[in-house]
Protein backbone atom coordinates (compact mmCIF):
# COMPACT_ATOMS: atom_id res chain seq x y z
CA UNK A 1 0.00 0.00 0.00
CA UNK A 2 0.52 3.70 -0.27
CA UNK A 3 0.38 6.19 2.48
CA UNK A 4 -1.22 9.48 1.72
CA UNK A 5 -1.02 12.53 3.28
CA UNK A 6 -2.67 15.95 3.09
CA UNK A 7 -2.34 19.36 4.67
CA UNK A 8 -3.08 22.89 5.19
CA UNK A 9 -5.51 23.97 2.62
CA UNK A 10 -5.85 20.84 1.24
CA UNK A 11 -6.63 18.73 3.27
CA UNK A 12 -9.95 20.85 4.27
CA UNK A 13 -10.76 21.20 0.73
CA UNK A 14 -10.56 17.55 0.74
CA UNK A 15 -11.61 17.15 4.08
CA UNK A 16 -9.11 14.47 3.90
CA UNK A 17 -6.05 14.02 6.08
CA UNK A 18 -4.94 10.99 5.19
CA UNK A 19 -5.75 7.67 2.80
CA UNK A 20 -4.21 4.57 1.11
CA UNK A 21 -3.91 3.14 -1.92
CA UNK A 22 -3.30 0.03 -3.48
CA UNK A 23 0.40 0.61 -4.79
CA UNK A 24 -0.44 -1.64 -8.35
CA UNK A 25 -2.48 1.22 -8.89
CA UNK A 26 -0.03 3.32 -9.52
CA UNK A 27 3.87 3.85 -11.02
CA UNK A 28 4.16 7.83 -10.50
CA UNK A 29 3.26 10.31 -8.76
CA UNK A 30 1.57 12.22 -11.46
CA UNK A 31 -0.65 8.37 -11.55
CA UNK A 32 -1.75 9.50 -8.04
CA UNK A 33 -3.00 13.20 -9.03
CA UNK A 34 -4.90 11.55 -12.30
CA UNK A 35 -6.65 8.93 -9.90
CA UNK A 36 -7.32 11.38 -7.33
CA UNK A 37 -8.34 13.57 -9.49
CA UNK A 38 -11.25 11.06 -10.55
CA UNK A 39 -12.83 11.48 -7.26
CA UNK A 40 -15.38 14.20 -7.45
CA UNK A 41 -15.25 17.43 -8.84
CA UNK A 42 -13.91 19.09 -5.42
CA UNK A 43 -11.04 16.57 -5.82
CA UNK A 44 -10.63 17.79 -9.85
CA UNK A 45 -10.67 20.96 -9.04
CA UNK A 46 -8.14 20.63 -5.79
CA UNK A 47 -5.24 19.14 -8.11
CA UNK A 48 -5.86 21.15 -10.97
CA UNK A 49 -3.60 23.67 -8.89
CA UNK A 50 -0.67 24.16 -10.77
CA UNK A 51 1.10 25.78 -7.69
CA UNK A 52 0.68 22.53 -5.71
CA UNK A 53 3.74 20.62 -4.16
CA UNK A 54 4.15 17.26 -3.36
CA UNK A 55 6.73 15.18 -1.62
CA UNK A 56 7.76 11.43 -1.39
CA UNK A 57 9.06 9.76 1.66
CA UNK A 58 9.62 13.50 2.94
CA UNK A 59 11.54 14.70 -0.28
CA UNK A 60 9.90 16.77 -2.38
CA UNK A 61 9.71 15.58 -6.09
CA UNK A 62 7.96 16.47 -9.33
CA UNK A 63 5.02 14.31 -11.20
CA UNK A 64 7.33 11.66 -12.95
CA UNK A 65 8.91 10.35 -9.28
CA UNK A 66 8.39 6.78 -9.43
CA UNK A 67 6.13 5.38 -6.31
CA UNK A 68 6.93 2.31 -4.22
CA UNK A 69 4.71 0.14 -1.79
CA UNK A 70 5.25 1.48 1.58
CA UNK A 71 6.15 5.21 0.12
CA UNK A 72 4.35 7.90 2.45
CA UNK A 73 3.24 10.82 -0.92
CA UNK A 74 2.31 13.91 0.39
CA UNK A 75 0.25 16.78 -1.00
CA UNK A 76 0.46 19.95 -0.11
CA UNK A 77 0.02 23.96 -1.23
CA UNK A 78 3.05 26.14 -1.49
CA UNK A 79 4.48 26.69 2.02
CA UNK A 80 3.97 29.88 4.09
CA UNK A 81 6.46 29.35 7.45
CA UNK A 82 9.28 31.47 8.74
CA UNK B 1 33.32 17.17 31.73
CA UNK B 2 31.10 16.74 34.17
CA UNK B 3 27.43 16.90 32.34
CA UNK B 4 25.49 20.03 34.10
CA UNK B 5 21.81 21.03 33.51
CA UNK B 6 21.30 24.41 32.27
CA UNK B 7 18.82 26.67 33.38
CA UNK B 8 17.48 26.14 29.80
CA UNK B 9 17.34 22.19 30.18
CA UNK B 10 15.44 22.76 33.51
CA UNK B 11 13.12 25.00 32.03
CA UNK B 12 12.44 22.64 29.51
CA UNK B 13 11.76 19.93 32.05
CA UNK B 14 9.18 22.15 33.68
CA UNK B 15 6.96 22.24 30.44
CA UNK B 16 3.27 21.19 31.25
CA UNK B 17 2.97 18.09 28.98
CA UNK B 18 -0.95 18.39 28.51
CA UNK B 19 0.00 21.60 26.55
CA UNK B 20 1.57 19.96 24.39
CA UNK B 21 -0.71 17.74 22.46
CA UNK B 22 -3.54 20.10 22.40
CA UNK B 23 -6.19 20.37 19.40
CA UNK B 24 -3.86 20.67 16.19
CA UNK B 25 -4.03 17.94 13.92
CA UNK B 26 -0.50 17.04 14.17
CA UNK B 27 0.74 17.11 17.43
CA UNK B 28 4.35 16.51 18.64
CA UNK B 29 5.98 14.02 19.65
CA UNK B 30 6.82 14.93 23.89
CA UNK B 31 10.20 15.19 23.17
CA UNK B 32 11.58 18.55 24.52
CA UNK B 33 14.13 17.73 27.23
CA UNK B 34 16.27 15.73 24.65
CA UNK B 35 16.61 19.28 22.50
CA UNK B 36 18.72 21.54 24.46
CA UNK B 37 21.79 20.37 21.98
CA UNK B 38 19.87 19.89 18.87
CA UNK B 39 20.04 22.15 15.68
CA UNK B 40 16.14 22.07 14.94
CA UNK B 41 13.17 22.60 17.37
CA UNK B 42 9.89 22.64 16.17
CA UNK B 43 8.21 23.36 19.20
CA UNK B 44 4.55 24.95 20.68
CA UNK B 45 6.65 26.61 23.38
CA UNK B 46 7.83 29.84 23.32
CA UNK B 47 11.34 30.52 23.28
CA UNK B 48 14.31 33.36 24.82
CA UNK B 49 16.46 35.04 22.95
CA UNK B 50 18.83 35.46 25.71
CA UNK B 51 18.97 31.74 26.75
CA UNK B 52 19.21 30.58 22.70
CA UNK B 53 22.43 32.78 22.60
CA UNK B 54 23.83 31.86 25.84
CA UNK B 55 23.65 28.43 24.13
CA UNK B 56 25.16 29.30 21.17
CA UNK B 57 27.92 31.08 22.92
CA UNK B 58 28.46 28.50 25.50
CA UNK B 59 31.98 26.08 24.93
CA UNK B 60 32.32 28.57 22.01
CA UNK B 61 35.22 30.94 22.65
CA UNK B 62 36.46 30.20 18.71
CA UNK B 63 33.45 32.21 17.26
CA UNK B 64 33.85 36.41 17.66
CA UNK B 65 30.23 36.34 15.63
CA UNK B 66 26.68 35.83 16.54
CA UNK B 67 24.15 36.55 14.33
CA UNK B 68 20.55 36.13 15.34
CA UNK B 69 17.28 36.88 13.59
CA UNK B 70 13.63 36.41 15.17
CA UNK B 71 10.30 36.54 13.32
CA UNK B 72 7.28 37.86 14.95
CA UNK B 73 3.24 37.78 14.28
CA UNK B 74 2.87 41.22 12.59
CA UNK B 75 -1.00 42.69 13.94
CA UNK B 76 -1.37 43.22 9.57
CA UNK B 77 -1.26 41.91 6.16
CA UNK B 78 -2.52 42.91 3.34
CA UNK B 79 -4.31 45.51 4.55
CA UNK B 80 -5.96 43.10 7.02
CA UNK B 81 -5.63 43.41 10.73
CA UNK B 82 -4.95 40.56 11.87
CA UNK B 83 -6.37 38.88 15.02
CA UNK B 84 -4.35 35.35 15.42
CA UNK B 85 -1.84 33.05 13.15
CA UNK B 86 -1.99 29.17 13.49
CA UNK B 87 1.34 27.55 12.10
CA UNK B 88 0.62 23.60 10.57
CA UNK B 89 3.72 21.47 9.31
CA UNK B 90 4.67 18.21 8.06
CA UNK B 91 6.22 16.56 11.02
CA UNK B 92 9.53 14.00 9.66
CA UNK B 93 9.55 16.69 6.36
CA UNK B 94 9.96 19.62 7.94
CA UNK B 95 12.92 18.15 9.97
CA UNK B 96 14.06 16.68 7.15
CA UNK B 97 14.30 19.79 4.95
CA UNK B 98 15.74 21.94 8.02
CA UNK B 99 18.17 19.66 8.61
CA UNK B 100 18.97 19.74 4.75
CA UNK B 101 19.20 23.52 5.00
CA UNK B 102 21.41 23.65 7.27
CA UNK B 103 24.02 21.44 5.88
CA UNK B 104 24.32 23.42 2.57
CA UNK B 105 24.72 26.30 4.83
CA UNK B 106 27.57 24.83 6.40
CA UNK B 107 29.15 23.77 2.77
CA UNK B 108 28.93 27.44 1.77
CA UNK B 109 29.99 29.34 5.06
CA UNK B 110 32.40 28.45 8.07
CA UNK B 111 30.24 28.19 10.33
CA UNK B 112 30.18 27.15 14.25
CA UNK B 113 27.05 26.55 15.99
CA UNK B 114 23.90 26.65 13.81
CA UNK B 115 19.93 26.29 15.79
CA UNK B 116 16.80 26.99 14.11
CA UNK B 117 13.69 27.01 16.36
CA UNK B 118 10.08 27.40 14.55
CA UNK B 119 6.97 27.22 16.67
CA UNK B 120 3.92 25.24 15.11
CA UNK B 121 0.07 26.12 16.88
CA UNK B 122 -1.73 29.24 17.56
CA UNK B 123 0.17 32.17 18.07
CA UNK B 124 -1.19 35.88 19.09
CA UNK B 125 0.17 39.03 17.74
CA UNK B 126 3.60 39.79 19.05
CA UNK B 127 4.35 36.70 19.40
CA UNK B 128 8.31 34.89 18.63
CA UNK B 129 7.60 32.63 15.39
CA UNK B 130 11.05 31.82 14.53
CA UNK B 131 14.41 32.14 15.43
CA UNK B 132 17.79 31.36 13.90
CA UNK B 133 21.08 31.91 15.56
CA UNK B 134 24.00 31.47 13.42
CA UNK B 135 28.36 31.65 14.90
CA UNK B 136 31.17 32.01 12.90
CA UNK B 137 34.80 33.75 13.34
CA UNK B 138 34.30 36.44 11.41
CA UNK B 139 30.75 38.46 10.50
CA UNK B 140 30.39 38.23 7.28
CA UNK B 141 29.50 34.28 7.14
CA UNK B 142 27.18 34.41 10.01
CA UNK B 143 25.38 37.25 8.54
CA UNK B 144 25.46 35.19 5.37
CA UNK B 145 24.13 31.71 6.54
CA UNK B 146 21.37 33.42 8.85
CA UNK B 147 19.80 34.93 5.65
CA UNK B 148 20.65 31.77 3.40
CA UNK B 149 18.61 29.67 6.28
CA UNK B 150 16.01 32.05 6.40
CA UNK B 151 15.56 32.79 2.84
CA UNK B 152 15.31 28.64 2.38
CA UNK B 153 12.96 27.79 5.54
CA UNK B 154 10.40 30.35 3.20
CA UNK B 155 10.26 28.34 0.43
CA UNK B 156 11.27 24.66 1.52
CA UNK B 157 9.90 23.65 4.77
CA UNK B 158 7.08 22.54 5.16
CA UNK B 159 4.73 25.09 7.31
CA UNK B 160 1.61 26.89 6.65
CA UNK B 161 0.46 29.87 8.15
CA UNK B 162 -3.76 30.33 8.65
CA UNK B 163 -4.64 33.88 9.58
CA UNK B 164 -7.35 35.30 11.42
CA UNK B 165 -8.49 38.21 10.73
CA UNK B 166 -11.04 41.02 11.24
CA UNK B 167 -12.70 42.78 8.76
CA UNK B 168 -15.86 45.46 10.14
CA UNK B 169 -15.83 43.64 13.13
CA UNK B 170 -16.62 40.09 11.39
CA UNK B 171 -13.49 37.37 11.88
CA UNK B 172 -12.73 34.92 9.38
CA UNK B 173 -9.83 32.55 8.69
CA UNK B 174 -7.56 32.09 5.60
CA UNK B 175 -4.55 30.18 4.53
CA UNK B 176 -1.97 32.77 3.57
CA UNK B 177 -0.81 32.39 -0.03
CA UNK B 178 2.56 32.24 -1.00
CA UNK B 179 4.76 35.20 -1.97
CA UNK B 180 6.81 35.07 -5.46
CA UNK B 181 9.33 37.61 -3.55
CA UNK B 182 10.23 34.59 -1.57
CA UNK B 183 10.61 32.41 -4.43
CA UNK B 184 13.00 34.57 -5.88
CA UNK B 185 14.52 36.03 -2.84
CA UNK B 186 15.62 32.26 -2.37
CA UNK B 187 16.88 31.89 -6.13
CA UNK B 188 19.03 34.80 -5.34
CA UNK B 189 21.21 32.04 -3.54
CA UNK B 190 21.53 29.50 -6.25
Amino acid sequence: MIKIVFFAALREQLNCAEMSLPADDVQTVDDIKQLLSNKSEQWQQTFSHASLLSAVNHDMVKGNHLINAGDEVAFFPPVTGG
Amino acid sequence: MPVTKSPFSLRLLAVDMSKVMTSDTTPIKATSTEKVDQEISIQREDFSLAEEVALLEKDNLTDGAVVTFTGRVRNNNNGNSVTSLTLEHYPGMTEKSLANIISQAKERWQLGKIKVIHRIGELAIGEQIVFVGVTSKHRHDAFAANEFIMDYLKVDAPFWKKEKITKAGSVSESWLAAKSSDTNKAKCWS
